[in-house]
């Protein structure tokens, strides 16, 4: 199921450089509301630098990224100073994220994790605490915001692992974790660093499903990285290839899985001579 | 021991953890550590000591004011330096602590090396209780918030906090004042009960003290911090028949405790928790077992692929 809708995220011409290599180079894109939108890419064509670029961790060198038409990160150009809002801000905005490698506030438990992330659905005040009586915001938003989490742990499946230490929990339930934690924000855009790694194919089968149910249930949009090509085939509705930094083709899966620019891009060519690897490495 | 003996303890037991629960609030919540909270503490003490015995404040009102103080200089020192990453900040505060010392040994308005003397004896049994118990009450009641989560999700992990939008550079900001206003308001209490300060007695040394008993009660628990004030206060007084040995042994308490409970007396863990606990453990207990047999389930299918 697929629901056309308007940009959600737009990227224009945006560039990263680190001192003199340009790790993402002149790259256009824009994601639509409710799809399911692939970011692939062999190693090293700077597709969590692009995440890295939509959060705000690093600022953009050149180009510009729009959020529901909003600029959220633009480089210096034409006399315009560059502007970066602090990943904090875009994390409120709606953007929210998982990590490649894990990242979750390990000693603490399944509930604790997700609880944190709910904060944004309360305002109270910093003193507002000090009074714990009936009735008072306070006691009325907290209740709120436990009310919440709870119904994310129970949406997820990881109500029965609420007081689980997070370290403690296997891979698959980690990942599982830390998307509710990521939706704990209430996101309109949600950003998967490769969510299948270290997956088995049933585990991967029912990430599938997953995604496609959250992006239904939460009204989301949902961009993906990933190595894994099944998933990415599977689940994905237009996929972006990159390549040494630079956009190589923009598709369905069927037209990316049948392009020989992609499989040079991934395998190489028999030739030694047109081989994309030392092309780049010139 | 006389009551007399006993009640100067206790209420140095209460400057102490007033230092200590601002100190568990940024060490043990936040996970920023600080040797220069004795510069805090120096700086709510003269403020207090000053108002009391040259402006004739009542004591209260001077109190707050060494704590509104340390605050304050606490968000100055902050807005330097909060964006250095760990080891980087630690150093800052350790440099801060020691010039806040040189600055009070040199300033002939505030006595220079000798120090202010015939400040009013006013820190009794009773104030001590008032303030450590407000200070207890008040350091719950953040830390059972979304602020005091979004304090522990910087120590957990800062970038995953930032992802989950939570304004780090605030939140660590808003621990450091705290810190610096309960340190501020433990030194104002100090120096109502000693009736006299002299730059000396916030040395570095008092900085690593307080830091050893927030580690030693266990980082991330106002029950530890507490029991840790209680005890390492008391330890020292306790072994005076030894002389110069009762240092060697509170060393020695220290690194003991650090090899049995690495985590510290109570790590994480609070007073109200070991009873609301029994329910949650089983809970959790039950749902690891039940992982360990998914595990083991997993294991099987694996052998059969």
């Amino acid at each position: 199921m697929k629901r056309e809708g308007g940009e959600v995220l737009k990227l224009e011409h945006v560039t990263k450089q680190f001192g003199g290599l340009t790790a993402v180079g002149d790259v256009t894109f824009d994601i639509r509301e409710g799809e399911i939108f692939g970011l692939i890419g062999p190693n090293g064509a700077g597709k969590t630098t692009i995440f890295n670029l939509i959060n705000g961790v690093y600022a953009l060198s050149a180009g510009k990224i729009l959020f529901y038409g909003k600029t959220i990160g633009a480089g210096a150009a034409e006399g315009k100073k560059a502007l970066q809002l602090k990943p904090f801000r875009i994390a409120q905005m709606g953007i929210t994220r998982t990590f490649q490698n894990i990242r979750l506030f390990k000693n603490l438990t399944v509930y604790d994790n997700v609880l944190i992330a709910c904060h944004r659905s309360a305002n109270y005040g910093l003193f507002e605490p000090l009074l714990r009586l009936k009735g008072t915001r306070f006691v009325k938003q907290e209740k709120a915001l436990k009310h919440k989490a709870e119904e994310l742990l129970d949406l997820m499946g990881l109500a029965f692992y609420r007081d689980v230490v997070s370290v403690n929990l296997p891979y698959g339930l980690q990942r599982k974790l830390e998307i509710a934690r990521a939706l704990a924000l209430s996101p309109k855009l949600l950003l998967l660093d490769e969510p299948a790694a270290g997956m088995n194919p049933e585990e991967t089968d029912s990430l599938m499903q997953m995604i496609r149910s959250i992006r239904d249930d939460f009204h989301l949009t949902v961009l993906i990285i990933e190595h894994h090509m099944d998933l990415i085939m599977g689940v994905c509705d237009r996929i972006h290839v990159l390549n040494f930094g630079k956009s190589l083709l923009e598709g369905t899966p069927g037209q990316v899985q049948n392009s020989p620019a992609v499989i040079e891009a991934y395998l190489g060519v028999q030739d030694g001579e047109r081989c994309a690897v030392k092309e780049g490495e010139q | 021991m006389s009551w007399y003996y006993i009640e100067g303890i206790l209420i140095q037991c209460g400057y102490v953890l007033m230092v200590v629960l601002g100190l568990s609030l940024l060490t043990g919540f936040t996970g920023l550590f600080s040797f220069g909270h004795a510069g805090f503490m120096a700086i709510g003490a003269y403020v207090a000591a000053i108002s009391t015995a040259k402006w004739g404040l009542p004591f209260f009102p001077a109190l707050l004011l060494g704590g509104i103080a340390a605050g304050l200089v606490g968000a100055g020192l902050g807005s330097l330096t909060l964006n250095l990453k760990g080891d980087y900040f630690c150093i800052a505060t350790l440099g801060f602590g020691e010039a806040v010392r040189l600055i009070l040994e040199n300033w002939e308005y505030v006595g220079g090396a000798r120090g202010i003397s015939g400040i009013p004896w006013k820190t009794d049994i009773t104030s001590v209780l008032i303030a450590c118990t407000a200070g207890t009450l008040g350091l719950m009641a953040l830390i059972r918030s979304r602020h005091g989560r979004s304090i522990i999700a910087i120590r957990e992990d800062e970038l995953a906090a930032q992802m989950s939008g939570i304004d780090t550079f605030r939140y660590k900001m808003i621990a450091l004042i705290f810190s610096a206003v309960y340190a501020g308001i433990g030194g104002g209490l100090l120096a109502h009960y000693m009736t006299y300060i002299q730059p000396k007695m916030f040395q570095m040394v008092k900085s690593t003290e307080y830091t050893i008993i927030v580690i030693f009660g266990g980082l991330g628990s106002i029950t530890g911090s507490i029991i840790g004030t209680l005890i390492l206060t008391f330890l020292p007084e306790l072994l005076r028949t030894l002389n110069n040995w009762r240092l060697v042994i509170y060393g020695l308490a220290v690194i003991v405790m650090m090899v049995i409970r690495p985590r510290g007396l109570m790590g994480g863990v609070e007073l109200g928790d070991l009873f609301r606990l029994p329910a949650r453990k089983r809970a959790a207990r039950l749902a690891e077992q039940r992982l360990k047999s998914m595990n083991g389930g997993d294991a099987g299918k694996g052998a059969q692929r």
